[in-house]
């Protein structure tokens, strides 16, 4: 199976109101090239999975800035003030979730778990509405999985298979979102024949990944 | 020193040899700047790596390594990355040392509050309920009041980070430990009186002075 396509081919994976999810932190290991392609779309009403919203033009701040993200899932937005105008204004419905429990509610999601329990957020607001679960005299919130329709990933270098590695700190919340999605697209500097990566030393199997693209 | 410089170089002693040591953003930061020779530690960035790492030149600059604050940074040799489970698997798991937050309220319960004003800022939590959860010992760095307002209080008013997690809080005039679950206060800055510091502040605590 061929999982190559071009950049001009991702138009057609995205719809009006499904979940995305783009890999990254502050900008570093976000698919750069599908989001300028994403925006030559008229795609709208997104839900976007993501750590943080970057900065202002800036990586996945420029989905925010073209308003196409109705729906946050995000840990951190301080570093981007057009969100915050949008979200106080009420055009983005927003759901902050500590860093480490966004990481795990999407590994849930690839990993086949119904969920996770976590003591991040006990006695806080991220508790509310949530079941409180009690395992040998301990609490633990318990956190559902988020599902992904289409995930973005960055990686440094894919082979045709789509086993990937990564450059730097750029892993981040790639890893997780590889897995949790239906389809997953990843965005790669260079594309080599199988057997051209070495075999220890992969991040993401061939199996998480639908489609590469070289950018 | 100024007051940062004080609180600085004073959460550097808190360092021992061999801590691995998550640092927020900004003020906690400038710890490493004070840290003693004969202490080694390793750092860790919630965004996913450990080390010591140095701020990028023209010349080193990797487009794929930045801190938890987004500014490009290098990693020095013996240093290691990981992505973002590994990273909290190591936060809530109990594997850090200890971490330095800032904050904006904290109270005589040991509540943190650093992650939201109502109606006016809204940053969101990044990883620091995590880290307030996970890590082995909790210490805040702060300047002792916002603008003349007290941030040490009887009880927090903003939207809480984590609740009893505190263990000690350094400001610029002293410090205080949370002592079988009473807070106390340890230590006076020179020139800081007893009075000086119960004007500003507005918890509760006993005080057991250390030197």
């Amino acid at each position: 199976m061929d999982k190559i396509i071009s950049m001009d081919a991702v138009g057609a994976f995205l719809k009006d109101g499904m979940t995305i999810s783009i890999g990254g932190f502050m900008g570093c290991g976000n698919a750069h090239h599908i989001i300028e392609e994403i925006l030559k779309t008229d795609v709208k009403n997104l839900t976007l999975i993501c750590t943080d919203t970057a900065r202002d033009d800036y990586g996945i701040g420029k989905l925010i800035d073209d308003r196409r993200i109705t729906k946050l899932l995000a840990s951190h937005i301080g570093t981007n003030k057009e969100t915050q105008r949008q979200v106080i204004e009420g055009f983005i419905d927003l759901e902050l979730v500590p860093q480490g429990t966004l990481a795990e509610r999407i590994r849930a999601a690839g990993a086949g778990l119904g969920g996770v329990l976590t003591q991040t957020g006990l006695g806080t607001e991220v508790q509310e509405g949530k079941e409180i679960v009690t395992i040998d005299g301990k609490d633990y919130i318990l956190e559902k999985p988020i599902h992904i329709d289409l995930a973005f990933l960055k990686a440094y270098k894919a082979d045709n298979a789509g086993n990937l590695i990564y450059n730097g700190a750029t892993r981040n919340f790639n890893v997780p979102m590889a897995g949790a999605a239906t389809i997953t697209i990843a965005e790669v500097e260079e594309i080599v024949e199988n057997g051209q990566l070495n075999p220890n030393f992969i991040h993401t199997p061939f199996v998480y990944i639908n489609h590469i693209i070289k950018a | 020193m100024d007051a940062k410089e004080i609180i600085a170089a004073r959460v550097a002693q808190e360092f021992k040899d061999g801590n691995f040591v998550n640092l927020g953003i900004g003020l906690p930061t400038k710890a490493v700047d004070y840290i003693s020779k004969e202490v080694q530690i390793n750092l860790h960035s919630e965004n996913g790596f450990a080390g010591i790492w140095d701020t990028a030149t023209p010349e080193t600059l990797d487009k794929d390594v930045v801190d938890a604050g987004g500014s490009n940074v290098v990693l020095q040799s013996g240093g290691l990355f990981f992505d973002s489970v590994t990273s909290f698997e190591i936060i809530r798991g109990g594997h850090l040392d200890m971490t330095v937050l800032g904050a904006l309220e904290v109270d005589e319960e040991g509540n943190l509050a650093n992650w939201k004003i109502p109606g006016k800022l809204l940053p969101g939590m990044g990883g620091a309920m995590d880290l307030v959860n996970g890590a082995k010992k909790v210490i805040i760095s702060m300047v002792h009041t916002a603008r003349g307002n007290p941030k040490i209080l009887k009880k927090c008013t903003l939207p809480l980070t984590g609740k009893g997690v505190v263990d000690m809080i350094i400001t610029e005039m002293g410090v205080f430990e949370f002592i079988e679950g009473k807070l106390v206060l340890t230590e006076l800055t020179d020139g800081v009186s007893l009075e000086d510091i119960k004007a500003v502040t507005p918890a509760s605590y006993d005080v057991a002075l250390k030197k």
